[in-house]
């Protein structure tokens, strides 16, 4: 057992988890974007970013990658995480525009501008297809090519690839180019309907009777109405 | 005729045998690739996945990962502009200019008679002889427009 501590509470992990897994075990939310169960850490999202250490020497590290240690000291929500996270989001956002998880994410963390040229390119590279291709399908059909400013994910060639079965898991796992963000059409890039849209419905039906059930539920239903 | 020699599987399996099958050396085998055929051809990197059992898009990946490597075919001579801080504040731009003029390509491109490619880099670490153009491997120093046509004579053209 490895003894550590997370904002402030000591907690214990076992040996071979994560600083993620461990947070996740007590309850504390970390948010993560690119990573999964069941696929290899990959850290390349940085919303899982956490401080470690204290003072001047306190550092930003990915935690579902960073292994837990004897007397590591965690603070998973200080004013410098937050930030980086909210960067993060708002980079994110303006490569995928469109995507309804990274616009919950900015509506979530208050991402409320955006400094950034949108490039509409519907791909933040975070490596969960080529992972889930790889470690899940054993297709190994797709992945990263080019490098820098091109960087991309396709198949060999940008061709029908003789790996691939079209089992479509790619597609499943992927939170930018698929689920469109409902939201109504803001004039800007940022939506946040869902910070400041009124509650559309006031009770909580079954998703029958919920327009939003397909797309993931709005949420303004169990809100309280702002005032 | 083609300027490339035709794809010989038999080499690539030699050039595979003399690295030892080793995945490792994946790199070395692509640069040896390269120096036969002056280019990575489809059909070889095809063959290379299945002879070092090593997915076709990793191979991919590392292929077009570094510069130096390229999926298209590649003239004759290659003509490298150094673009570095160096030879930037020297005219190396103007010079590339010259160059794209004078074989009517842009940067990147090889001319349709397969002879040049022309191609850019960020720095050759020889800043003193700047402005540098290397063609085959010969590095020309201190390069103005006016040498570009004398350059591209000594290599027929």
């Amino acid at each position: 057992m490895i003894t550590m501590k997370i904002n402030g509470v000591e907690v214990k992990a076992e040996e071979g988890w994560t600083i993620l897994e461990t947070a996740k075990f007590y309850g504390l939310e970390i948010p993560t974007l690119c990573h999964h169960e069941g696929l290899t850490p990959y850290g390349g999202c940085r919303l899982c970013l956490v401080e470690i250490g204290e003072g001047p020497r306190a550092k930003l590290v990915s935690s579902c990658t960073y292994p837990a240690e004897e007397g590591l000291v965690v603070h998973t929500d200080t004013k410098r995480v937050v930030q980086a996270r909210r960067m993060m989001i708002e980079l994110m956002l303006s490569v995928a525009p469109y995507s309804k998880v990274i616009q919950d994410l900015a509506s979530k963390f208050g991402v409320t501008r955006m400094r950034f040229k949108i490039r509409n390119e519907e791909c933040i590279l975070c490596g969960l297809c080529v992972r889930m291709c790889e470690e899940q399908m054993d297709g190994k059909a797709i992945g990263f090519q080019n490098r820098g400013f091109q960087r991309k994910i396709s198949t060999p060639f940008d061709l029908r690839s003789e790996e691939c079965r079209l089992c479509g898991g790619c597609i499943y796992i992927c939170p930018a180019c698929q689920l469109r963000c409902q939201g109504p059409q803001a004039e800007t890039a940022i939506c946040n309907a869902c910070l400041t849209m009124e509650p559309t419905c006031l009770d909580f039906y079954d998703e029958l009777q919920c327009w939003m059930y397909d797309a993931g539920r709005c949420g303004t239903c169990v809100r309280e109405k702002k005032s | 005729m083609s300027v490339h020699p035709t794809i010989n599987l038999d080499s690539l399996q030699e050039i595979v045998e003399r690295h030892g099958y080793n995945k490792n050396k994946l790199i070395a085998i692509l640069q040896d690739i390269q120096a036969v055929y002056h280019y990575l051809p489809a059909e070889a990197l095809k063959t290379l996945s299945k002879l070092l059992k090593i997915p076709l898009i990793d191979i991919i990946s590392v292929a077009t990962f570094y510069r130096a490597f390229s999926l298209t075919p590649k003239g004759r001579h290659v003509a490298t502009v150094c673009l570095g801080t160096a030879c930037h504040v020297r005219g190396a731009p103007k010079i590339l200019e010259e160059f794209e003029r004078q074989l009517n390509i842009r940067r990147g491109e090889t001319t349709e008679d397969g002879e040049w490619s022309l191609e850019t880099v960020a720095c050759l670490g020889c800043c003193a002889i700047g402005p540098v153009v290397v063609v085959d491997g010969d590095y020309h120093a201190h390069t103005s427009i006016r040498k570009v046509p004398t350059i591209l004579g000594k290599y027929g053209k």
